[in-house]
């Protein structure tokens, strides 16, 4: 109780005050009202209430849902040395007394005889152990997880004192000892047997495994928070805050984005080119009017006894932008053009003219995996295994796929089009062929290259975005999702 | 912030939210209860945002009910302007006084008749203005925000940070009490800071599976412990596929009051599949749902084989 009276008065403040910086530092836009609100915020809430902490600090400090795994991390790192429970011991004492004593009754109520020995406050053995986190995936009971995972970290992880090493590497130690995977099938084995009358229908087969796959997902949740616990009190708040942080959805990389964040991404997308699709909207209902219309300014003028005293002028009828999207997607950036594809899917929902060209070597267009199918997963599918794209050796060649694209598409490409190109420029030294670009930007309305590789990358080694660039309206890098929003916006 | 006699809080503590919340059939989390109790101590509104079909209009009407309150609801679309959202002169009216006193001939000078016509009872009020100059309780609810321009937030602003409408003819017009306001977000496109930083943020998601079957156990009248649990598990798993568009909670419900009807007690992979169309709404989604429970099906018949 000491110490819950010590964080309320001016060592909260400061706490806090570091709480807010750190959410600064990876990235988050805290401004100075929300800090104000958060201090007045966590006076309502009782500190010994940590579920009800954090939501009061998140519903004002964090106002996008997409950041909300970034305040997560921050949050754990820097509360989770406060309060009694969470406070870390050395011994297995740490373990709740009355859990212990349950487990054991609950052991020998097995009759499972030789468990009675373990227990108690001497360290449980390795068939305990498993034993335990057998049980509590069984039953679900969070407060054994937690125990489970606490005594496997301290067993298996083997942290030591101010080793650098991630949060990762002892993750994967402990997961590897548990070895989660048959104890996934014999939990599935009771499950099946539990019943012997009849067998369980498949439908029941997977709500069961989808039931304990979530307990398994909790479970490595308490492992990961128990490691960030002891990296906490090992290194101190300020050192594990910056290794732990994560990138929020706008700062992924799309060239090393993991799968977690691959999923991030792609729902971050649909927003943007709805405001994409809006902002041409606008642009088409707020535009100037059009010229004098004769005829109608005539009809009108009958009414004034033939003054044309109320000029009448057309609507404009603005051009429908028809969009070209060439992407690279070859092995060198596989990871951008996976996103690109879900890009281009989400443009073409919103527009009604796009057309989508894919290359490596050779060059096809995918237009038609993209039309008639609500599935996103199955239009990539076929357009990685169906579209020709390979056409000698399959390693990226810029100048041939150009080629063919001006002298199979070329003629479609007219003054409404806007041609947005994909890809590196790393041609393997092959013939650039810029004048294909060079030749679009005369027909097209505009030409923009998007390279998803760092600035200082380019026109090094086998790149040529330079050559190409010249002949664009533009050459934007575009590595997340950040730069994308902004290179939307001068798209408008 | 305006004083009176409406500053008294309407919560004792986040667990009194909550249980009077469940007292009125909306079951509510950690969160959820926790929002609402410090957008009522702090008087600052709540923007809700999450999937369709997750309880966001609902939290508003509940938390109207529970406080005694009257709900005044504004429904935003593309297009909303001023006088539609906060007041509006009564033009009609305005011009029938003036020809009045032309035709009774009485002598009231222009800056009388002006002084009259923009008083308030030429004033048209619209549910901000409405929910403004109220006397007795309210909850107001802004719904899906989203769907109005940018430039149109901007007319929120005052409102929600402190909760006052300024008419240039009558001056400005300040809350007798503080409602609690509810905006809902549907997220197709940014808020802008502006508002957010102006609002507690609040994220509803799907709720987690134990909180699925409590939902469908309230609100489905002599729905089975068994059947609720079987629903809650088999809408789970069914969102954890990639679709166009997960089940919602209102789909679930729906699912389940079907089930009801149809007599179902255990649902098996035919019933599934043969109403698998009220949970999900696109053909494409219903023939994965469909193929993922057969082919699970194949694959451990052979193995029983």
């Amino acid at each position: 109780m000491g110490e819950q009276l010590a964080v309320a008065g001016a060592p909260m403040l400061a706490l806090l005050n570091g709480f807010i910086i750190e959410l600064r530092q990876a990235g988050l836009p805290v401004s100075l009202t929300e800090h104000l609100d958060a201090m007045e915020a966590v006076k309502h809430i009782p500190l010994e209430d940590r579920a009800a902490f954090k939501y009061a600090l998140a519903a004002t400090l964090v106002k996008n849902n997409a950041h909300w795994r970034s305040f997560e991390t921050v949050f754990e790192v820097y509360f989770s040395l406060r309060g009694r429970e969470y406070a870390v011991g050395d011994e297995l004492a740490d373990l709740p007394e009355d859990l212990l004593d349950e487990l054991e009754q609950m052991m020998s109520g097995q009759g499972d005889g030789q468990m009675q020995g373990g227990g108690g406050h001497e360290a449980l053995s390795a068939e305990e152990l498993a034993e335990m986190l057998y049980q509590s995936l069984l039953r679900g009971d969070q407060s054994m997880m937690r125990a489970v995972a606490r005594q496997s970290v301290k067993r298996f992880a083997g942290m030591e004192p101010g080793r650098p090493v991630g949060g990762t590497y002892y993750l994967y130690r402990t997961l590897r000892n548990l070895d989660l995977d048959s104890v996934m099938n014999r939990l599935m084995d009771q499950s099946r047997s539990g019943r012997d009358d009849e067998p369980l229908t498949p439908l029941e087969e997977r709500l069961e495994r989808d039931e304990y796959e979530s307990r398994v997902e909790q479970l490595k949740q308490e492992i990961e928070a128990e490691i960030r616990r002891r990296l906490v009190a090992d290194r101190g708040v300020e050192a594990m805050a910056k290794t732990l942080r994560k990138p929020l959805p706008e700062d992924i990389d799309f060239m090393h984005a993991s799968r977690d964040e691959m999923k991030l991404l792609r729902q971050a997308i649909y927003p943007l080119t709805r405001k994409l699709a809006v902002r041409l909207a606008r642009k088409r209902r707020h535009g100037r009017k059009g010229p004098l219309d004769f005829r109608n300014t005539v009809r009108h003028s009958l009414s004034y006894g033939g003054v044309p005293a109320e000029p009448k002028f057309r609507y404009p009828r603005p051009a429908k932008p028809e969009i070209f999207v060439i992407a690279d997607i070859s092995g060198s950036v596989a990871a951008f053009a996976r996103f690109t594809l879900h890009l281009v899917y989400a443009i073409a929902n919103q527009f009604s003219r796009v057309r989508a060209f894919v290359f490596i070597d050779g060059i096809d267009e995918v237009t038609r995996f993209f039309e008639g199918t609500e599935d996103i997963v199955e239009s990539i599918h076929r357009v990685n295994t169906e579209a020709d794209v390979v056409w000698v050796d399959g390693h990226s060649d810029y100048g041939h796929a150009f080629e063919t694209f001006w002298s199979k598409w070329g003629k479609e490409v007219g003054p409404k089009t806007t041609v947005l190109i994909l890809g590196d420029a790393r041609n393997n030294y092959h013939a650039a062929q810029s004048w294909v670009i060079k030749e679009i930007r005369h027909r097209a309305r505009h030409v923009y290259w998007l390279n998803p590789e760092p600035r200082s990358y380019w026109d090094t080694g086998d790149s040529i975005v330079g050559e190409y660039g010249t002949h664009c309206d533009g050459v934007y890098e575009c590595r997340n999702l950040r730069q994308l929003e902004k290179f939307v916006d001068v798209l408008t | 912030m305006p004083d009176g006699p409406a500053n008294e809080f309407r919560f004792d503590s986040v667990d009194d939210v909550r249980d009077r919340l469940r007292k009125v059939d909306y079951l509510s989390d950690e969160g959820i209860a926790g929002i609402v109790y410090l957008a009522d101590r702090l008087g600052k509104p709540i923007l809700v945002e999450g999937p369709a079909g997750t309880g966001k209009t609902q939290l508003a009407k509940s938390v109207a009910e529970i406080t005694n309150a009257r709900l005044i609801r504004l429904q935003c679309y593309e297009g909303l302007d001023e006088s539609k959202a906060l007041y509006e002169w009564n033009y009609k009216k305005q011009l029938l006084r003036i020809q009045a006193s032309k035709a009774d001939g009485d002598s009231t000078g222009w800056d009388q008749i002006e002084e009259d016509i923009f008083s308030d009872d030429f004033l048209l009020t619209r549910p901000l203005l409405e929910a403004i100059r109220a006397e007795d309780p309210v909850v107001l609810l802004i719904d899906e925000v989203d769907r109005v321009e940018v430039e149109t937030e901007a007319l929120l602003l005052e409102i929600l940070s402190d909760y006052q409408v300024s008419i240039p003819e009558l001056g400005t017009i300040t809350a007798r009490q503080i409602p609690l306001v509810f905006l809902t977000s549907n997220n197709t496109r940014e808020l802008s800071e502006a508002l957010k930083r102006r609002c507690l943020f609040l994220h509803i998601d799907y709720p987690d599976m134990e909180r699925e079957k409590e939902i469908v156990l309230t609100k489905v009248p002599d729905i089975s412990e068994s059947l609720a649990d079987q629903v809650a598990r088999i809408v789970r798993s069914i969102r954890q596929l990639e679709l166009k568009k997960s089940p919602s909670v209102s789909e679930t419900l729906d699912w389940a009051r079907t089930l009801m009807l149809l007599g179902v007690e255990k649902v098996d992979a035919e019933v599934a599949t043969s109403t698998a169309n009220i949970l999900l709404k696109y053909q494409t989604d219903i023939a994965k749902a469909n193929k993922e429970l057969s082919n699970e099906a194949s694959t451990v018949n052979r193995a029983a084989k």
